[in-house]
Order: C-alpha cells, then structure tokens, then sequence
C-alpha cells in the first residue's frame, strides 16, 4: 500500500517538474523571439532619425553634398533591404556612412558648437548603442535558451517537444569585420 | 576570475551566508523554545515564528514603501521634472542620462526604471524599488558632472544589476532576519536576567536522566553565548552579505555593458571625489554605488573597518574589475 502511494508521489513529482521545465522553455523561447525583434525596432529608429540629421547639416555642411548623398543613398537601401544578410550589409554601409559624415563635422566649428547638432549626434549615438545592445541582448538570451534545451535534464523535456535552437545574431560579411577606413579629404 | 565567472562565485558566496544566517537564526530560535518556553513533547517553533513574524512586518513595510521613502528624504528630482528647469548644455546631459539608462534597459531586457537626479555635489548613484517592474534609479549632479558617457553607463549597469539581482529584495528579507534574531536575542536576555527560564534543563533531567543533561547543558552554554553575541553577529552577517551583492552588480554591470573597464575608472573617480554624501541616511547606505557615509575605508583596508562595511574596499573592487578586462591591476 505504502509503496503504491509512494511510486504516485514520485509520478507527480516527475510531472509537475516535467511542467515547469516546459514552461521555462517556452518562456524562453519567447523572449529570444523578442529579442530578434527588438533589433529591427532600434534600426528603424535609426532610420527615422537620419533625415533629421542631414537636414540639420545640411545648410552648414554644403561642401560636403557629396557625403550628405550618399548618407541619404545608404540610408535608402537599408529601409528596402530585404532578408536578414542583405540588410545585415546594408546597415553596415550606413554605419560607415555617418561615420564619414561624423568626421567631417568636426572641420566645421560653429556646427560644432550648435547645441542642436550636438543634441542630435548624441541621439545617434544613442541608437547606434541601442542596435548594438539590442543584438548583445539577443545573443545572452538566445544563449540561455540554447543551454536550457542542451543541458541535462532539461535536454530531455526539449527534444521531445521540439524545441529548436536558436541561431545567435552573427556578422556575415567579411568587409563588417574590417576597420572602417575614415576619408577626410574635401570632396 | 572573467565576469561569468565572478558572478557564479559570487552567487555562491551569497547562499553560503544566507545558510549560515537561517541557521545562526534557529539555533537562537530552538534555544529560546528549549530553554525559555520549556517546550514538551510536541515542539513547535514558538519563539522562532513570532520573532520572524514582528521581524517581517517591518521589513514588509520597507518592501513596499521603501522606494517612495528613501527617494524621498535624498530630495530626488524627477529627471523630466530637471529637464524642464534646466538649462541648454545641461538637458542635453540630462537627455544623456536617460539615454544611457535606456540602453541598460535594452541590455538587461527589464522594463525602464524612473531616473531621478539627487542635488548633491558628490558623485554617488543609488537604485531603489522591490523588482524590475518597480524601480528607480537615482543620480547625483555631482556624478554627472564627473563622468565620461562611459563612465556613466557604468555606474549606471551596476544599479540595474542591483535590480536585476533583486538585492533590494534580498536586503529587506536580511533586514527582516536581523530584526527578527535582534527580538528573540532581547527577549532572551530580558527572560534569563529576570531568572524566568522555566523547563528546559529540569524537565528533561527528569525525564531522562543523566546522559541527556550534560548535552543540554552544553547547548545552553553555546545558546547563552550566541544571545548575548546575536546582535553583533547578525550584523556581521548582513554586512557580509551587503558586499557579496556589491561585487555581483560589479560583475553583473560589467556584463551589461561589455565594458569593466570604464566602471573601474569611473570607481576611481568617484573615490578620488569622495566627500560624504550627505543627503543619503544611513538606512539607505547600502543602495549606493560608493559608501555615502564618506568612510575612507580603501584606505585603511583595516579589519574591522572591513567587516562593518557595506561596500567592500574601493581598491578591491577596481581590482576585481580590471581583472575582468584583463588589464593589470596597478599597485
């Protein structure tokens, strides 16, 4: 009698952690998904902000028209990249774009000294550093959830539901990892 | 030890005296039922769950309140309340400041805290609120006057750590213990002194005769000591604990940020600053990123000055962290 009574403490035992390793799971997964799209929330601020930022320059900055183009150019291609390595490649060119832009300003004084464009390079900082935690964040948690599903025991409950590792976010191009060349001639 | 690596330890530490806590806690509790309240045969716990539950209701009351009152008598400012009086240069360091926060909050995957800004001249940082969905980080003028972006994206990574980690919670269930051993300690001082110690030792003598009287009258002995002792110790304990969790936001903040570099020098700025932080009472000390009570404590390095601390030495600190960022530690 006792040893049935005990085999069924154990079974229930064995369900309800059965259960909550499930729902740690799930809860994961979650918010690895979330994370992924949390990336695409700061690009397209990224985005908005750009226009903001030519206009700005753009009375002071006339010399340099060339560059303000082709910051606008780069930042049209991102918006209308599509899949995630032509994007990945497309915020790469706009990134070396404004960082082009960034160190032109720097020859021109009273632009550096204007409180807004001071205001709005911060901005872009800002969202620069955004991107980039928002892709670090997604990395620790796509992480976390990759290591629950592998780690014993909870490999067990993972397989058997069909949970699906997550690719972490990674630099396909090559050209990514190079050191961004800064071109301070006149144009 | 990498960052990973010193928050495992850390993490560790902090149960190895959180254990030696409980159980400090029922040996004064078992002691005060045995000795004091004469238990039979049935034992229940008497004296250990009414401490514990006087202890909780105050430490309840801080859990809940706590934030609104600690913000409260620093004088802390809403930051959108200081953006609106301020000045040109200074919004932008303001607009700076909720960036900055912003980003940690992206990092760590936790809802926005409120920022506040403290008017004092000293550069200290302080984080405050029961869990993620309720917390507040403030910031003195002084540290923002001080920092580099950097700089200040780290102190800032260490109080939302301090949230992450739900230190504010651990601290309040530590401030319930300590209280509630603070009670059974008085209560057993107050009994003994009184001569009212009924039970206990005759009862089992008694009972069972000789053998098991020489073992009680040992418990009691440690039991007296560990009384008389209780305040110090729980003390003790709380404090050691208070610079564990220190260390973890540390590591836990260098992990945010990618960065420990920047918060070890930021460290070093604030100490080479440190005046007292004045408007921080005494209550709240252990919220902050440095000392507020302005103990020069780095530069003693002595023991005692050590194990009453709430935040462990500077210099240790700033070592921890350059180790991290495989820098070399300077002498």
């Amino acid at each position: 009698m006792t040893l049935l009574v005990g085999l069924l403490v154990v079974f229930a035992a064995l369900i309800v952690w059965i259960i909550a390793v499930y729902n740690r799971l799930i809860g994961l997964r979650n918010q690895t998904e979330n994370g992924w799209r949390q990336i695409d929330v700061q690009l397209k601020r990224r985005h908005d902000l750009i226009p903001n930022l030519v206009n700005t320059v753009k009375g002071a900055m006339e010399f340099e028209r060339d560059t303000l183009t082709k910051v606008m150019e780069a930042r049209a291609k991102a918006v209308s990249a599509a899949g995630p390595a032509a994007s990945a490649r497309a915020e790469g060119e706009l990134t070396q774009m404004l960082g082009r832009l960034f160190a032109l300003a720097e020859n021109y004084p009273q632009l550096k000294a204007n409180e807004n464009v001071k205001l709005l390079q911060e901005e872009l900082t800002a969202t620069e550093n955004k991107v980039s935690f928002a892709r670090q964040f997604y990395n620790d948690i796509a992480t976390k959830f990759n290591t629950s599903q592998q780690t014993f025991p909870s490999n067990v409950v993972a397989s058997t539901f069909g949970f699906a590792a997550a690719e972490l976010f990674e630099v396909e191009e090559a050209s990514e990892r190079a050191v961004p060349t800064v071109d301070l001639s006149m144009k | 030890m990498n960052l990973f690596e010193q928050q495992t330890s850390n993490r560790r530490r902090t149960l190895l005296v959180m254990g030696l806590f409980v159980a400090f806690f029922v040996l004064l509790g078992a002691g005060f039922d045995l000795f004091v309240l004469g238990t039979g045969e049935t034992y229940v716990p008497l004296g250990g769950i009414i401490a514990l539950g006087v202890g909780s209701m105050s430490a309840a009351a801080g859990y809940f309140g706590g934030d609104k009152a600690v913000l409260a008598s620093t004088g802390a400012v809403p930051l959108l309340q200081a953006v609106d009086a301020a000045p040109d240069d200074d919004r932008r360091r303001l607009r700076q400041l909720q960036n900055v926060v912003d980003e940690m909050a992206i990092a760590s995957g936790l809802p926005r805290p409120r920022v506040y800004v403290v008017p004092d001249e000293d550069p200290n940082a302080f984080a405050t609120g029961r869990d993620p969905e309720h917390a507040s980080i403030a910031v003195t003028r002084g540290l923002l006057g001080a920092m580099s972006r950097d700089e200040l994206q780290g102190v800032i990574a260490h109080e939302m750590s301090h949230v992450r980690n739900y230190d504010i919670r651990l601290m309040t269930i530590i401030a319930a213990l300590v209280g509630a051993v603070v009670l059974l300690s008085d209560w057993s001082g107050r009994v003994m002194r009184l001569g009212g110690a009924r039970g206990g030792v005759g009862r089992h003598g008694r009972r069972d005769g000789g053998g098991r009287g020489a073992a009680t009258a040992l418990l009691l002995v440690i039991w007296i000591v560990a009384v008389i002792l209780a305040p110090l110790i729980a003390q003790l304990l709380a404090m050691a604990v208070s610079r564990q969790r220190e260390y973890l936001a540390d590591a836990s903040g260098a992990e945010l940020t990618r960065n420990p570099g920047a918060l070890a020098d930021a460290l070093e700025r604030i100490e080479s600053h440190a005046a007292p932080t004045k408007v921080v009472k005494r209550g709240a000390a252990h919220l902050c990123i440095a000392d507020p009570l302005g103990r020069r404590v780095g530069l003693k390095e002595g023991f005692w000055s050590d194990v009453f601390a709430t935040h462990p030495p500077m210099a240790k600190r700033i070592a921890a962290l350059r180790r991290m960022a495989y820098q070399p530690v300077r002498a």
